[in-house]
């Protein structure tokens, strides 16, 4: 009986200056194989589909379980994290890119950093007075809770913003994904002590007013974050701030 | 000058370190492989353990302690363990305070749930994906100081080893920028280590990628006694995959998820059309009390049973179901769908309509490096904290305490460490940097220009079998001995080793080959760790010595580095029992 095979294309680029360039890979297949175990299979045996020998591919992973957020690369055209797709239910070949709207590093890996420094700029933490024990935290009910929790399950995989058009470094929009937490943290009875600070912070350039609301970010999104409901708050948070800010001279 | 510690992993112990030296004015590095947000830690699932007792049920601080000692068959040191539960309740506090969004019952408070091993509602959690929501809580802390300037992170580095003076002391590390391959030495008044589990020894486990134990297996040849690395927690439901074993929470079953297989060998119908009086629920039958909530190891060791010894796993491969189709929908998205997901996603089965299929799976170190009770290891300077240390747990983990115990081990080593960096004199000379780069510098530059034949990526699926085979559930001598002497073989086919990939940038060939070897040589003190140990106790288990021998192994094994070809030496210590007297540990009858 003839091996079942899987076929692979895979865009790579030895650093950031070199050119890029495909390389194809035909590997056995296996019953719940993704890419992410395409490419253990490659590491083990790094030899090009027409036979030459090749290096192992470098790309982000960790936990492979699509909580730690690492993998996010393209596959067929689409942005999204490589352990949970699944090669069976992907087209062949299965044509895998990095994210296109960050440093690139090499090959499948980028540099995301971005997204951590704009979670700095806006604050996304609860200012707690110390490790201390202080009692208990302040009551909250489950229905905040089930708002809350959605948008604290965020990854940091940044496909929201690989998929905004307006996301590049012209605008320095700072994507989706921070404005969530803007969300988040302004709606805990702690966090809002912040509120004015992080709306002022999308206030200005980059901030929410670059949103065309073309809604990829909602759609793309692995965890399904209700991102354009909280844009919309935050959007309207960000105008009465402005406003009383005006008024305040 | 504010003392420096650099604190070595960004999961929770790592980070929970952090914030304490933050906060009592120390200045941290903080090294990390990954963004430390992508840490191991956040795939904890079900929850975290404190005995707050908001159920009514009379659970108080001792329990919890009782539980954990007995859970892990006596083998633990009382002393820090009873601290632990007693500091548990406030960690939960904190957190709270943290932003964590914990469930909440319909009066805004905590929400609990059962977990292994205990009788009582003493987990705190936030849907199925606990340990995400605690990195985070955390992680934003620690970036709060960052933004204070208070902390400087180092993430894409990964730690070599440490810098030891000319009198044994810790004086900083090495380590390797994984983008542009530089080495470099950085001092430090302290160190801590917070760098998980060792899942990578044995091939798929539910661990993440970067849990190779290659931090732990450095400095254990440094000198740093390795405490009970025979004891490896196998979770008893997983889901099989190729490129890992996805973890299905215990906290399925503690949200009243069942265990079954058909009772007939072979039965080949649906699910659905076996009615309950043909359907073997054998963990409620052979453990009435406990039900689908005995601790780990007896749960792993009955899925076994089943499968291997009566020869009744489903469609006769090594899976059981576990169930959760009873329960209704509501119920188990507000509680558990982080984790229904990750079986929808991975499976393609929509859990809640149909019983999932889960084995076990190589889960948690219960041993590590071996530390004094403020978390300090034999090397002065060299602290550790989290699951790459040994002293919590025993012989067996109980669910829902790993998260505590990282959050208390970090919060003890931060302190401890800031103390010991107050009277910590001058070092002599250059404190011994110069001469470990050259060290390192030596062992990279050997790497890259050897000429042999062998992948280090084959040579660790070589690895992972003959561990997975031989050093898990059930172990015999005869295996264990030959699975060191495969370590053996391995290590020597080391030498031949062949990277696929020579350039210096972002070379993952280089930094897995450097971490490979240090999975061989921690493999041996687990290999030979558990064929010294003639007894069962915990997750160890020979059925050739199927008792627990306190005479002789109420002890901790502590394993240190030789150089020589036998490998370890291996010396036992006197355990901590002073305030919970040793007692048989039977879950099938009253504790």
């Amino acid at each position: 009986m003839a091996t079942r095979t899987v076929q692979f294309e895979i865009k790579r680029q030895a650093s950031p200056d070199a050119p890029a360039i495909w390389e194809n890979f035909e590997l056995e297949w296996r019953p719940g194989m993704n890419v992410i175990s395409a490419m253990m299979e490659i590491a083990a045996n790094p030899v090009t589909a027409d036979g030459r020998e090749t290096t192992p591919i470098t790309y982000d992973s960790n936990c492979l379980e699509e909580i730690c957020g690492s993998c996010a690369m393209r596959i067929n055209g689409k942005a999204r994290m490589a352990c949970s797709a699944l090669v069976d239910n992907l087209e062949q070949p299965i044509r895998v890119e990095p994210l296109s709207k960050f440093p690139l590093v090499r090959d499948l890996q980028v540099d995301r950093s971005v997204l951590f420094d704009n979670l700095m700029a806006v604050k996304a933490w609860v200012p707690v007075d110390g490790t201390y024990d202080l009692g208990s935290g302040p009551r909250v009910f489950p229905q905040q809770q089930e708002a809350s929790y959605p948008l604290s399950n965020c990854i940091s995989c940044t496909c929201c913003m690989e998929v905004c058009p307006q996301f590049n470094l012209d605008t320095g929009f700072v994507g989706a994904a921070t404005i969530a937490q803007v969300k988040l943290f302004n709606d805990h009875p702690t966090g809002k002590v912040f509120k004015e600070d992080r709306l002022r912070a999308l206030a200005g350039d980059g901030g929410i007013q670059e949103c065309g609301f073309a809604q990829n970010c909602v759609e793309v999104c692995p965890k399904n974050i209700p991102l354009t409901n909280a844009i919309s708050d935050i959007s309207r948070d960000v105008l009465l701030q402005k406003a009383k800010d005006f008024l305040r001279g | 000058m504010a003392p420096k510690i650099i604190v070595v992993g960004g999961g929770l112990a790592g980070l929970a370190a952090v914030i304490k030296i933050a906060e009592a004015g120390g200045s941290v590095d903080l090294f990390s492989i990954v963004p430390v947000k992508r840490s191991h830690s956040v795939c904890a699932q079900g929850g975290i353990n404190a005995a707050k007792n908001l159920k009514g049920e009379g659970d108080t601080t001792d329990k919890h302690f009782d539980d954990t000692i007995y859970g892990g068959d006596f083998l633990a040191n009382q002393t820090p363990v009873k601290a632990m539960c007693e500091a548990a309740p406030a960690i939960i506090d904190l957190l709270d305070r943290m932003g964590v969004p914990f469930n909440r019952t319909p009066e805004g408070l905590l929400d609990f749930r059962r977990f292994g091993g205990t009788l009582y509602n003493r987990t705190a959690f936030a849907g199925a994906t606990t340990g995400q929501q605690l990195l985070y809580a955390l992680d934003e802390q620690v970036r709060r100081h960052e933004s204070d300037g208070k902390v400087k992170k180092y993430e894409g580095w990964e730690f070599l080893s440490a810098v030891i003076d000319s009198k044994g002391v810790a004086r900083g590390i090495t380590a390797l920028d994984l983008r542009t391959m530089e080495l470099r030495s950085f001092p430090a008044d302290a160190v801590i280590l917070a760098t998980g589990g060792t899942g990578a020894l044995f091939g798929k486990s539910t661990n993440s990628v970067i849990c190779t134990g290659s931090a732990q297996s450095a400095v254990f040849q440094q000198g740093v006694y390795f405490g009970n690395g025979e004891f490896i927690q196998v979770h008893p439901t997983c889901i099989p995959g190729e490129d890992k074993l996805r973890l299905m929470s215990e906290s399925a079953r503690g949200e009243g998820g069942r265990v079954w297989v058909p009772r007939a060998a072979g039965d080949a119908r649906p699910v659905e059309q076996i009615p309950a009086s043909e359907r073997f629920y054998f963990l409620e039958e052979w453990y009435p009390k406990y039900g689908n909530l005995v601790p780990r190891d007896v749960a792993t060791r009955a899925i076994h049973k089943v499968v291997y010894e009566l020869g009744l796993g489903l469609d006769g491969q090594p899976m059981v179901y576990l169930d959760l189709t009873h329960i209704d929908r509501a119920t188990l998205n507000r509680k558990l769908e982080g984790i229904l997901e990750i079986y929808e996603k991975f499976v393609g089965v929509d859990p809640r309509d149909h019983p999932m299929k889960i084995f076990p799976g190589v889960h948690y170190t219960m041993g590590g490096l071996w530390v004094d009770f403020n978390q300090m290891t034999n090397i002065p300077g060299i602290f550790a904290a989290g699951e790459c240390e040994y002293q919590y747990h025993g012989a067996n983990r109980l669910g829902a305490n790993s998260l505590v115990s990282c959050i208390f081990g970090g919060f003890r080593a931060g302190p401890n460490a800031l103390n010991y960096a107050k009277s910590l004199p001058a070092s002599e000379g250059d404190g011994g940097h110069a001469a470990e780069l050259a060290r390192q510098a030596e062992i990279n530059a050997k790497l890259l220009n050897n000429k042999g034949t062998e992948n280090p990526f084959r040579l660790w699926r070589e690895l992972g079998a003959t561990m997975t085979e031989h050093a898990t559930v059930i172990r015999y001598n005869k295996g264990l001995k030959q699975a060191d002497e495969k370590v053996v073989e391995l290590l020597d086919r080391y030498k031949n080793v062949n990277l696929s990939d020579r350039s210096q940038w972002a070379n993952t060939s280089f930094a897995f080959a450097r971490q490979l070897k240090n999975m061989l040589e921690l493999s041996r003190v687990v290999a030979q760790g558990a064929l010294l140990r003639d007894e069962s106790r915990g997750a160890h288990y020979k059925p050739d010595f199927p008792d627990r021998n306190d005479e002789r192994f109420l002890k901790t094994t502590k394993a240190s580095f030789t150089g020589s070809a036998e490998g370890p030496r291996f010396e036992y210590e006197e355990v901590d029992t002073q305030f919970i007297k040793p007692r048989p540990r039977r879950y099938d009858a009253t504790k």
